[in-house]
């Protein structure tokens, strides 16, 4: 009898029971809190002008429509740089943090855990302190190290603050510590060199961290206006995120409001399109994401 | 040959040491020290001087901090009360929910349980200030504003209420946007953790006498999960204190009416960007820093395995 309660309420269910029900109530009024916002916005982007200005507002649209798409296209801010140009900067400083921070992270991660040198431990333990850094409290200290380097209104501005991420390289130095040993002395017998062993083995190995850095990556540049505010004057060097934030400080009223949430579906849906694809490596490498 | 070689050095633990592997970190090293280790000691350095950015930062000793404590009337009314409050609601409130949520996400079948995480999850992906906008429209400050339509309906109010410019709600919207946004990387964390936890844990624990599920979360779970609880800890402060500034986002100034969501961030930012007063904004990070180094050390504390 017990044995079978026990059955029942376990944890990672293989199948539906009724005895889940008591939980999908309590989560199911969350998961609404936490869906409405992004449902309001899916339905607001494709809202043609009239439906924005009914009162009192709908919340379903019921024509839906591209001219919130196409005029947020079509509309160039104050400094005549069209919204293309934001666009394409982003995507370029993006697939730029994306490759060199995959690069610097996984070559640090594996040093850190698999070869042995005097500072290893010292640098390990820096880096936990590291998770707890707040970058947002040095922003002043920050800007002035950026004016020093004379990085002030240079594109490469956008990408280097991003590229050492002590989480990142954290997650990616746990998980190669589940690859045994062995499998690289192995190899280091058959005579391969560390960039080899690098290259062969723990790249292929550790796809699904990744996976995660590309996405945690990804979250904070591709959303992020802060660079092109504090560092860059030129207006053509700015970004998509930046552009965003722009027309939703500047362009009130409604027809701008439309704009907006379409806009704000152009910054959303990449990011949730590449966490669906890559979600489950995400989980897997969360598995090993424990601090000991 | 070499291997018994190997396994030798390695069973006396003494493997000789690889130097090539000062180059596999040098460029994370480079840019932690550049943008991370750097901009720290500049903030330690500069809180105690006096800068304006035009002349050389000079000596002031502790000045900055004793006028913090003792004479900044905004730090001490409203910012360390305003900060406090909303770090204390959304860290430990939004940390302990996410991990109530994985939690009862992880007794559901796996499809129903991937569904629902994702729901859970993707607002985080937002990063909240980008996605202001979507607040303002929600909370726009007249009768077009949804939740001003729904109450007007309702008729819970008679006026239209100016949310975000409004002294008793702009914190509170604060801490719910937060909250909203902040089941992030800890919470997959500790999903991924109970997921992982052994079955044979829970059957020992039935025969071993416990008796509810609300006694497995407490004997069998989270003790299982302490290096991922530890880790999601970290994350709700660090992701706590860095959406912070979101008050001025929402209400479009800084300072905020009348400092009603007046953080310490925001404090910073003022001095710094509004004032030039370089040093005094460096103090308040310093104290911001330690802040965040309070709280973590506190959850080390808690979760941590090591002891100090």
């Amino acid at each position: 009898m017990k044995k079978q309660k026990f059955q029942a309420t376990k944890i990672n269910p293989k199948r539906f029971h009724p005895s889940q029900i008591r939980y999908l109530i309590l989560i199911f009024p969350v998961a609404l809190f936490m869906l409405l916002p992004l449902l309001y916005i899916f339905n607001h982007a494709f809202k043609p002008l009239e439906e924005l200005f009914y009162y009192p507002p709908r919340f379903l649209v019921e024509q839906p429509t591209f001219a919130n798409f196409t005029r947020l296209f079509k509309v160039t801010g104050t400094s005549g740089i069209p919204m293309s140009r934001y666009l394409f900067n982003s995507i370029i400083v993006t697939v730029l943090i994306l490759i060199a921070s995959v690069i610097i992270s996984t070559m640090a991660g594996y040093a850190l855990s698999k070869l042995n040198f005097k500072f290893k431990k010292v640098i390990n333990e820096i880096n936990t302190i590291a998770l707890m850094f707040v970058g947002i409290a040095v922003v002043i200290p920050r800007y002035l190290i950026v004016e020093k380097l004379g990085l002030i209104d240079n594109f490469f501005v956008h990408v280097l603050p991003y590229l050492a991420v002590p989480v990142g390289l954290f997650l990616v130095k746990q998980f190669i510590d589940q690859i045994p040993n062995e499998l690289i002395d192995a190899c280091r017998v058959d005579g391969a060199n560390d960039w080899q062993i690098y290259t062969k083995i723990i790249l292929p190995l550790i796809k699904p961290a990744i996976a995660t850095i590309v996405i945690l990556s990804f979250q904070s540049v591709w959303n992020s206006a802060d660079t092109s505010t504090t560092y860059i004057n030129d207006d053509s060097l700015k970004t998509f995120a930046f552009y965003m934030n722009t027309l939703t400080t500047g362009a009130t009223g409604v027809a701008g409001q439309g704009m907006a949430a379409a806009a704000s579906l152009i910054m959303f849906l990449p990011n949730l399109i590449i966490f669906i694809v890559m979600q489950s490596k995400v989980m897997d490498t969360m598995a090993h994401s424990g601090i000991k | 040959m070499a291997s018994l070689l190997l396994t030798q050095r390695k069973k006396k633990g003494v493997r000789e040491k690889q130097p090539i592997a000062y180059l596999f970190v040098f460029p994370y090293l480079l840019m932690f020290a550049i943008f991370i280790v750097i901009p720290v000691f500049a903030a330690i350095f500069l809180s105690f001087t006096y800068f304006d950015t035009v002349r050389a930062p000079s000596l002031v000793g502790f000045s900055n901090y004793i006028t913090i404590l003792t004479n900044d009337d905004i730090f001490m009314q409203y910012v360390i009360p305003n900060t406090l409050k909303y770090a204390l609601i959304v860290g430990p409130g939004g940390y302990i929910l996410s991990f109530l949520l994985a939690w009862m996400l992880a007794q559901l079948p796996h499809k129903l349980r991937t569904v629902l995480a994702l729901i859970i999850y993707s607002p985080s992906l937002t990063a909240g200030i980008t996605m202001s906008v979507l607040w303002k429209v929600i909370f726009a400050g007249d009768n077009s504003g949804y939740l001003n339509s729904v109450l007007l309906n309702l008729g819970l109010i008679v006026e239209p209420i100016i949310w975000l410019q409004s002294k008793e709600f702009l914190l509170t919207i604060m801490i719910v946007v937060t909250l909203w946004s902040s089941m992030g990387v800890g919470f997959l964390a500790m999903l991924a953790g109970i997921l992982n936890v052994n079955q044979d844990m829970y059957e020992a624990g039935y025969i071993d006498g416990i008796r509810n599920k609300f006694q497995e979360m407490i004997y069998i779970t989270i003790p299982s999960i302490k290096p991922q609880m530890l880790f999601g800890a970290v994350m709700a402060i660090v992701g706590t204190f860095s959406a912070s500034g979101i008050g001025v986002a929402l209400s479009g100034s800084n300072p905020t009416p009348q400092y009603a969501g007046q953080l310490i961030v925001n404090h910073i930012e003022y001095y710094g960007f509004f004032k030039y007063e370089m040093g005094y904004a460096a103090a308040l990070s310093v104290i911001l820093l330690l802040i965040v180094y309070a709280f973590s050390r506190f959850a080390f504390r808690l979760f941590g395995s090591k002891n100090e």
